[in-house]
């Protein structure tokens, strides 16, 4: 039994000072984090619930939008300007948890989820590097139907389980830091590692920072964007597979194109390949799938998880028709 | 600080590794709210804060100081039952009832988010001011509570009869 301080941080130098404490941990709406220290997965002495910072979502001067960190998931959803100008954000945080979940998420809380891999989340049972680097791996002889295809390594094959992640990573979103030391601003390809032989560490955020505020450029393309998820059951799920895309043609031709997969990978998955070969193309189906193939060529599947290779090529082809609309 | 729950204050616990939910049912004896999965999976603890539908499971009885909870045991006023009470028992939307509070906890602020114009996964038009309600809106935006009688089609049926008796 571990005792518990709670404490309610009023500004950003607070929270940053009190997280600091060994064993200290900041709370946003809890639904990660309360779930996993009852789980024993996470040790925790010290919240700091940093919900009371700033939660205010507006317009930047350069026309696109600051959206401080304990902004609640369903109040960025919901927001004028995120539905007319982002909808592929909109409908990526609708498409996650629950109304009451996202009643309750921060959008700091979202970035920095855990997996959930059902062997990192069984403390007591289960062998995961994540969870206990060195004591091995039991998702990738086991049940990994919702496992990484793409970026895993030997150590670890879970996936990150954001949609919002994913519609960021599409539109190029910043995450605004601060510590004791300064702030600095981290490009959100950037923002979540890779596994490779440390899964353990997920971010390049460091444990003295938090976060503050998520910036996202003014983007035209993501004017006609959306964001599809397929999964075991019609809500409430986590994604098999999901898709964040944009899309502008002129004249039938792919004049600019952001894409993003969920589900599929230990981070959100920005498809940079899939861009590239797109731009200029004829926005066709079978052009829709062909680069779809190119950013899967490196797909590696695991016993129980092949079929997302083929799911995540159609689903973006899907995406992307719909997209095209008459436009074409 | 307190926490004010159906209108009346209550002094926060002192250890704050009580849930709201335990708060609730083992220290007020509020026992309307009901434990399924205790990890979010289920919406069987919900409650509302601030006019928001929350999982009390996940919420610490410490995060709710300062703020405004309401229970099934807050809906209703000396035993009379409310519309959507009164619809959930017409339509069959129960069975063993388990669910229930919290069905009718969520119920009660998702018709709150329609006239805010909140959207849902489902919602065609993001732009447009408000949802039209339809059974697959209700559906996707009660999904955070599972009802394992299977219920689900009374739960859908009692929530428009009690929409459509508002909208006109
Ligand atoms: C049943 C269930 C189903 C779900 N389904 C989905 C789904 O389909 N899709 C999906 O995307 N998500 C899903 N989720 C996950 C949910 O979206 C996350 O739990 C939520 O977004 C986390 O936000 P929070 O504010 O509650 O975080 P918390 O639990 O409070 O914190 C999570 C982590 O973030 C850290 N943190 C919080 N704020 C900051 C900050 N400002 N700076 C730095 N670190 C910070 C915390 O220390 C902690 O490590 C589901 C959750 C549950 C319980
Ligand atoms: S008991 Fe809270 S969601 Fe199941
Ligand atoms: S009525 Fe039995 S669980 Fe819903």
């Amino acid at each position: 039994m571990i005792p518990l301080a709670y404490h309610r941080a009023s500004s950003a130098d607070e929270a940053i000072h009190l997280a600091g404490a060994p064993g200290a941990r900041l709370l946003g709406g809890g639904t990660n984090l309360i779930d996993l220290m009852r789980k024993g997965v996470e040790q925790v002495s010290d919240l700091v619930d940093v919900t009371a910072l700033s939660s205010s979502i507006e317009e930047s001067d350069d026309g696109g939008l600051m959206i401080g960190a304990a902004a609640r998931n369903s109040a960025v959803a919901a927001h004028p300007l995120v539905r007319s100008r982002y909808p592929l954000l909109s409908r990526a945080i609708l498409a996650g948890a629950s109304a009451q979940i996202r009643n309750m998420a921060t959008v700091g809380g979202n970035l920095m989820q855990r997996t959930r891999c059902v062997y990192f989340n069984d403390a007591a049972g289960s062998r995961c590097n994540k969870r206990a680097p060195g004591s091995g791996c039991d998702a990738r002889g086991g049940f990994n139907r919702y496992h990484a295809i793409l970026g895993a390594s030997p150590h670890c094959v879970a996936t990150n389980p954001s949609d919002m992640s994913v519609a960021l990573a599409a539109l190029d979103a910043r995450i605004h830091v601060s510590s004791a030391s300064g702030t600095r601003i981290i490009a959100l390809g950037d923002f979540h590692r890779l596994p490779g032989e440390r899964p353990d560490i997920e971010t390049v955020l460091e444990p003295s920072e938090i976060i503050t505020a998520i910036e996202i450029p003014p983007s035209a393309v993501a004017a006609n964007s959306t964001y599809r998820k397929v999964r075991d059951r019609a809500s409430y799920a986590f994604a098999l597979v999901s898709v964040a895309a944009g899309l502008t043609l002129r004249d039938g031709v792919v004049e600019d194109v952001r894409i993003g997969f969920g589900g599929v990978a230990p981070k959100p998955w920005r498809a940079l390949r899939a861009e590239a070969a797109l731009r200029g193309q004829p926005a066709t189906e079978s052009a829709f799938m062909a680069a779809a193939a190119t950013e899967l060529a490196d797909a590696v599947p695991l016993s129980g998880n092949g079929f997302k290779i083929d799911l995540a090529q159609r689903t973006l082809a899907a995406v992307l028709t719909e997209l095209s609309g008459d436009r074409r | 600080m307190a926490i004010r729950i159906n209108g009346a204050e209550v002094q926060a616990p002192g250890d704050a590794r009580v849930s709201l939910l335990d708060f609730l049912r083992e220290h007020l004896h509020l026992t309307g709210t009901k434990v399924g999965c205790n990890q979010g999976a289920c919406g069987a603890c919900t409650v509302i804060i601030d006019g928001e539908r929350v999982l009390s499971c996940l919420t610490l009885a410490a995060q709710a100081d300062g703020r405004s909870v309401t229970t099934i045991e807050g809906l209703s006023a000396d035993g009379a039952l409310n519309p959507l009470q009164v619809a959930f028992i017409e339509h069959d939307g129960f069975q063993c009832g388990y669910c229930t509070p919290g069905q009718i906890c969520a119920a009660t602020a998702m018709l709150q988010e329609i006239e805010r114009g909140m959207p849902s996964y489902v919602t065609a038009d993001l732009a447009a001011e408000r949802a039209t309600l339809t059974a697959q809106e209700i559906r996707e935006r009660m999904s955070g509570n599972l009802c394992r009688c299977g219920a689900h089609n009374g739960i859908v049926e009692a929530i428009m009869q009690v929409a459509t008796e508002r909208a006109a």
